[in-house]
């Protein structure tokens, strides 16, 4: 297990909503997205698989070229593939919008 | 019985010694064992789960809870709350060494779940319906044979002695399983109490009324099974002041408040939520 | 009434409401809490934002979940209050640890709170666990004793109602209490029975049970045995709707005059009948147990 941290101080943008979406099974992950307490975006990462903390880092960072909101976002992965991730946030903001 | 010595087993030893007998007084089935004791003002119902090597269900044959068991304990239990219906409510005494519920396939297709869910059921009507209900840990107390013949009494207490412990899953079965040695079994349970083996890290989680110490499990003296009888009569006693029949006093424990935390917590933040904010906002 | 599908596997199906149904099994927990409920009613309890995880398994390096894989759910059923508790069995195959099984726990106690106050609250348990979590063991049994003695309390007000859809099926510890609930509902794909396939295996041997046979353990646990010898009441298709419907026709009936778990005379005479010194089909269980005679 390992837990990673990023920070994006520049997504300032108001975020006033929270949604939740997916599973810690197998493959998957879940995404627990909400207010951030602060200015910036922040994300915390718990990760059953060990060493692939560049990998997270260019699906979040990919994540935050088109997200611009003051979000905290907590993952709990259980293996999923990057591709698996992204798809994860997307839901996650397309449902905290509805 | 005649021609085989019965098994030794603790549930034997001290149901014989408690109630002052020499035989095994079986009811209805020779795994299950009935005998009454003075406990105080109170005369109390012993209950226990013995071996039996010619029982017809071979793989309960050892001090498993099999399918005849579960439901013989459940009839022992309803036969006292019935014949109290009217009256004082006897205590009821759950000796408990069993070593596992019955593994076999006979067994899951005549619904060896249902047979220990029986016990279960009677065991918690009888603490509805007043009796104190005591289980007594002389030795394993192990995963679903627990849960049918103990778990629902209103106090556990236990003899804090070799082979006396509470567990999920055989040790040997949970190290092929984790895929882990013994040893690091042994480890992990120091460092997280429930998943240890030892009834001292047991006694952690605050579920245990009392610990027993210094009593010989195998070979009880005199005075080994006085102090244990006066135990019980404690525990009886703790249980008619409460006037609680539900099993909350093992959530109210010091030890709990640490070990429980998030048992306890699960239970404040659900009752705070409830009843929702319509119903917050009041009529 | 829609339960009781006598249908043999053998007949044509209706393809047109097969096709027409919503799977129970494919929802998650939260789908399936919501399919049980009266729509527009449902109300998450301890969500993933209360963040009740688990305190034992980041001690083991194991990733948690923020609703520790049980899904707590008010709302009413029939226009009665409700309580569902349904089980994720996607995370950590749907088992017990401290904090899922204690929100599974106090939702029975805060329902007998609300009986005794006058309200009648019921309460539906959808099942999909494989027992203890073997990482909170003690724990884990611990909450299931509590999660007997709630079923027990509050079954003498309303019906507990009990769901096994499937995959995971509900063993271990939670068998029993699927047990005690008023009235147990399953599909053809939900299991029910007390110890694993690979467990008895282990513990007993591959001549007592071989776990890979997979044709006999349906045949020695599914749910369409098991409701064929009276251990289920109500067998339903693999329907969200017949589901709901199921659940609604189990509260309909009332509180059981007396509940499978107490017939005791009548399971030792089962058992007296049985001869464990012959083999024993399951289909001829059918013939010798028939239905239940519960209710």
């Amino acid at each position: 297990m390992e837990i990673l941290k990023y920070d994006y101080p520049a997504a300032t943008k108001a975020f006033s909503h929270r949604a939740h979406v997916g599973v810690v099974g197998s493959g998957d992950l879940e995404v627990l997205i909400e207010p951030s307490p602060d200015q910036g975006a922040h994300v915390v990462i718990t990760t059953s698989v060990n060493g692939f903390g560049p990998i997270w880092k260019n699906v979040i960072d990919r994540f935050f070229t088109r997200f611009d909101q003051a979000a905290a976002i907590e993952i709990n992965d259980f293996g999923a593939t990057p591709g698996m991730v992204a798809l994860r946030l997307e839901q996650a903001v397309e449902r905290s919008r509805s | 019985m005649s021609d085989t010595v019965p098994f030794e087993s603790r549930g034997r030893i001290w149901l014989r010694a408690l109630a002052g007998t020499e035989g095994s007084p079986s009811f209805g089935k020779d795994s299950v064992l009935q005998a009454d004791v003075a406990l105080g003002d109170h005369s109390a119902r012993l209950l226990a789960v013995v071996p039996d090597p010619r029982n017809r269900f071979p793989r309960a044959r050892n001090g498993e809870v099999g399918l005849e068991e579960g439901w013989t304990l459940a009839k022992a239990v309803r036969s006292v709350i019935e014949s109290d219906h009217d009256g004082a409510r006897r205590p009821i005494i759950a000796i408990v060494d069993v070593t596992s519920q019955a593994y076999g396939q006979r067994e899951e297709l005549l619904g060896i779940h249902l047979a220990c869910a029986a016990a279960a059921n009677a065991y918690a009507e009888a603490r509805l319906a007043g009796h104190p209900v005591v289980a007594l840990l002389v030795g394993k107390a192990m995963s679903g044979a627990f849960l049918a013949h103990g778990y629902q009494a209103n106090r556990l207490v236990a003899l804090d002695a070799p082979g006396v412990l509470v567990h999920a899953m055989g040790k040997e079965a949970a190290a092929r399983i984790t895929r882990r040695p013994v040893a690091e079994l042994d480890a992990l349970g120091e460092k997280i109490p429930p998943m240890s083996y030892d009834i001292k890290n047991y006694a952690k989680l605050g579920l245990l009324h009392a610990l027993i110490a210094g009593v010989n499990a195998d070979a009880p003296t005199p005075a080994d099974v006085a102090a244990v009888r006066q135990v019980l009569i404690d525990a009886v006693a703790d249980i008619l002041l409460s006037g609680k029949r539900d099993l909350s006093t093992r959530l109210n424990s010091p030890a709990a408040r640490v070990l429980r935390a998030a048992s306890i917590e699960v239970r404040r933040r659900l009752a705070e939520q409830w009843a929702g904010p319509a119903a917050a906002s009041g009529t | 009434m829609t339960d009781q599908n006598k249908t043999p596997a053998t007949a044509q199906p209706d393809w047109a409401r097969f096709l027409a149904r919503e799977s129970f099994i494919e929802l998650d927990a939260m789908g399936r809490a919501r399919a049980v409920l009266d729509p527009g009613t449902f109300r998450m309890l301890l969500g993933p934002f209360d963040r009740l995880k688990s305190p034992w398994l980041p001690l083991q390096n194991i990733v948690t979940q923020a609703d520790d894989g049980v899904v707590l759910a008010r709302g009413t059923i029939d226009g009665q209050p409700a309580v569902v508790a349904a089980i994720e069995s996607a995370f950590q195959g749907g088992s017990m640890g401290e904090v899922s099984g204690a929100k599974i726990a106090a939702s029975l106690e805060l329902a007998l709170a609300d009986n005794e106050k006058g309200i009648p609250t019921r309460a539906v348990i959808l099942f999909e666990t494989g027992g203890v979590r073997l990482q909170e063991a003690n724990l884990g049994l611990a909450v299931i004793a509590e999660i007997h003695a709630g079923i027990v309390a509050l079954r003498r007000h309303v019906p507990v109602v009990g769901v096994i859809a499937g995959m995971v099926g509900c063993f271990g510890g939670m068998s029993l209490a699927a047990s005690l609930c008023s009235s147990l509902i399953a599909t053809r794909q939900g299991r029910l029975g007390m110890n694993g396939p690979e467990v008895i295996e282990q513990e007993a041997g591959i001549e007592e049970l071989d776990s890979s046979n997979k044709r006999l353990i349906w045949q020695l646990i599914g749910g369409e045995q098991r409701q064929a010898i009276g251990l289920v009441d109500t067998l339903v298709d693999d329907d969200a709707a017949a589901i709901a419907s199921a659940i609604r026709a189990a509260f309909a009936r009332g509180v059981p005059a007396r509940h499978r778990s107490a017939q005791v005379e009548d399971y030792l005479a089962k058992l007296a009948a049985i001869d464990p010194a012959s083999p024993l089909e399951p289909n001829a269980l059918r013939t010798l147990w028939g239905k239940g005679d519960h209710e």
